[in-house]
């Protein structure tokens, strides 16, 4: 086992005369659910979208750790498609469902990468292709169970309530087989209720060996459910450790929780 | 709707009339007799012309106010609502309509005249063309404007490989497709980056390159004066007379219409299918997704392409001459039409709309000179009233099965 699953060095991205991110460094270990805080226009989300190929990063290494594998794979240049098939999948802060698919059809969107069909299956539709089809559906028939919206199978993925909708932004990354899960404001909006049940699920995750890197305002939920904490501030990490060190941090103290 | 419209309604009215008489006045009251020169003063229509305005406008805006009322519910009302779609989703009804379908296409050259199969033929050609352009525009959301270019593209590799070598109609309807696909590809890698307007523009401004091309490259393409003396589709060897070979192509047209159909929906409801109308609902998280949008665009302009191919193919043989005139943004025009009418991504639907943005023409001839007006008073409507097309699409049938197989 390697001691992290994703190491980022010195990562900075400019636009214009902004530097957006400001030599990042950070490592998640394994198995880890980490959150990253910070002010909003910080950075976080840009950070994310340079994880995950969306921006290309001016300066700096992101390489991924896949499991046995010492030397890990560096994500830098790829496109997005190719490091979501390495294994890094994301949500959304605004959600970006496929409005006008069903919710199982979106969950199928995610295993797109995990499966092989071209055109000519498609059109011959043989066993292979229908051996493979059948198995896209079980599979995402299952992480939509697993994430209570087993209900809302056939339901158009738009007309879902909000809450239900954040859910399967998760249940349609976690198709994707990810090693790392980026979440990008996951209890945005939410009311209590769905934020308790919306934790039990990222512990669920987590316990099945997926990291987990998690951008949040709500405190509550960094604190109780987060094993580490990075925060940043006008692009650049202003302090790391777990959440009794940040809370106790002067620096985060002043730049984001507020006396 | 008050029995009693009020003051504020009537004053509306007025003036919605008053717009129509100021907009008809040049068309229905002015007539000018060059032959005498005199000017007609036709002061009656105007009159007409107001009264229609001022009474149409009551329902007009009843209606308007309806449809406003329905797309302000918030769920489900594209989807579930209108009841044809939803008759036709019980499958028992459905296999009923297709048969009757089947056999009234069967048997129409034998009740109608060869005027009237040609006419069909014609139509037939169009409903393959929408399903082509459905594949880029209504599942993959590419606003493609200039699609009659792949027709073209067809049509010239079937009428100069005809008129220097003699090649065979069976031997160039697959090349043509392939040729037309390549085009396609052609056109799919400078506009990989672009979406939406800018996207349209290029394609339209690629459609009329091709146009161009065509029309001024006179040692290639014999320019204006087109390419003659295409010879129709072969019938095992055998010569057909004019009504036959209108027979033969009604029937291949048929074939064709169902080859296409069977294809379409098979990608529709395919791995790759799915990624298109997922990059058709938001690019960014379709990247994120794992699906590589370069691949499927390509997929999709290409495949889109192929079908025009084969169906400039099938042109250049059944009018056995083309000119580049043949090929105008018109065309494009139409066939988007066609896909916009029927409902986008749905194949019953552009079936539909192809028959009816084709055949209705046709039919309105008694209209006379009022036929086009009326053809764009339809369109208006249509996407007033019904803007989700004529047939909404609907995957939810092919869901519902997987599911029940997902569960046991």
């Amino acid at each position: 086992m390697n001691e992290y699953i994703l190491k980022i060095n010195g990562l900075s991205v400019s636009f214009g005369g902004i530097r957006a991110l400001d030599s990042l460094d950070l490592a998640l270990r394994p198995g880890e659910i980490a959150a990253l805080i910070g002010p909003n226009g910080a950075g976080k989300t840009t950070f994310f979208n340079c994880l995950t190929g969306l921006y290309a990063p001016s300066e700096g290494e992101i390489i991924l750790f896949p499991e046995k594998d010492v030397e890990g794979v560096s994500l830098k240049g790829l496109k997005p498609h190719q490091i979501t098939e390495k294994g890094l999948a994301r949500t959304f802060q605004n959600i970006r469902l496929f409005a006008q698919m069903t919710v199982l059809e979106n969950i199928m969107i995610g295993r797109h990468c995990r499966s092989r069909t071209s055109v000519l299956g498609a059109l011959l539709r043989n066993a292979a292709t229908r051996k493979e089809e059948q198995d896209i559906v079980e599979k995402s028939y299952a992480i939509l169970e697993r994430l209570g919206l087993a209900l809302s199978v056939n339901e158009l993925a738009g007309n879902l309530p909000y809450g239900a909708q954040r859910r399967l932004e998760i249940a349609r990354a976690l198709a994707t087989e990810p090693l790392l899960l980026l979440l990008d404001e996951p209890a945005a909006g939410m009311n209590p209720q769905e934020t308790m049940q919306l934790m039990e699920i990222i512990e669920e995750i987590a316990a099945d060996g997926i990291s987990i890197l998690l951008i949040e305002h709500d405190m509550k939920l960094v604190m109780s459910l987060c094993q580490r904490i990075f925060v940043i501030d006008y692009g650049q990490k202003i302090a790391q450790g777990t959440p009794a060190q940040i809370r106790s941090n002067p620096d985060v103290i002043r730049a984001y929780l507020g006396e | 709707m008050p029995l009693s419209p009020s003051f504020q309604e009537i004053k509306r009215s007025f003036f919605i009339a008053l717009w129509f008489v100021f907009l008809t006045f040049p068309l229905m009251v002015v007539k000018i007799d060059p032959l005498d020169r005199v000017v007609h003063w036709r002061w009656e229509n105007m009159v007409y012309v107001g009264l229609a305005g001022f009474i149409f406008s009551f329902p007009g805006r009843w209606l308007m106010r309806r449809q406003q009322l329905r797309q302000g519910k918030p769920s489900g009302a594209g989807s579930a609502g209108f009841m044809p779609s939803a008759f036709i989703r019980d499958t028992g009804i459905r296999k009923i309509i297709i048969l009757a379908f089947f056999c009234l296409a069967l048997c129409f050259p034998l009740i109608f005249s060869p005027y009237q199969t040609n006419i069909m033929t014609t139509a037939l050609m169009y409903v393959v063309l929408g399903l082509g352009l459905n594949i880029v525009v209504g599942m993959a959301g590419l606003l493609d404007l200039g699609y009659v270019a792949f027709y073209a593209v067809g049509a010239y590799t079937y009428a100069l490989l005809n008129y220097h070598f003699h090649w065979g109609f069976w031997a160039v309807l697959p090349i043509g497709g392939l040729i037309a696909a390549f085009f396609g590809i052609l056109l799919g890698f400078p506009v990989l980056r672009l979406k939406g307007d800018y996207l349209a523009i290029v394609t339209l401004g690629f459609g009329e390159i091709v146009r161009l091309i065509l029309e001024n490259w006179g040692e290639f393409s014999q320019g204006p004066s087109g390419i003659s003396n295409i010879s129709r589709p072969g019938f095992f060897g055998i010569a057909l007379s004019l009504d036959e070979a209108i027979l033969y192509l009604y029937y291949l047209m048929i074939i064709l219409v169902l080859v296409t159909v069977f294809f379409v929906n098979r990608l529709q409801n395919s791995r790759l299918g799915r990624a298109w109308i997922a990059l058709r609902e938001d690019e960014t998280a379709c990247q994120a997704m794992g699906i590589d949008k370069t691949k499927i665009k390509l997929t999709a302009f290409a495949l889109g392409a192929f079908w025009a191919g084969i169906i400039g193919v099938i042109f250049a043989a059944k009018t056995t001459f083309i000119n580049p005139a043949s090929f105008t943004f018109l065309e494009s025009a139409i066939i988007l039409s066609i896909v916009v009418l029927g409902g986008m991504g749905s194949i019953a639907g552009v079936v539909l709309g192809a028959f009816i943005l084709i055949l209705l023409p046709e039919y309105l001839r008694f209209l006379a000179q009022y036929r086009m007006l009326a053809f764009g008073i339809i369109l208006v409507l249509m996407m007033v009233f019904r803007p989700q097309g004529l047939i909404a699409t609907n995957r939810r049938t092919y869901i519902f099965v997987k599911k029940t197989d997902a569960e046991t």
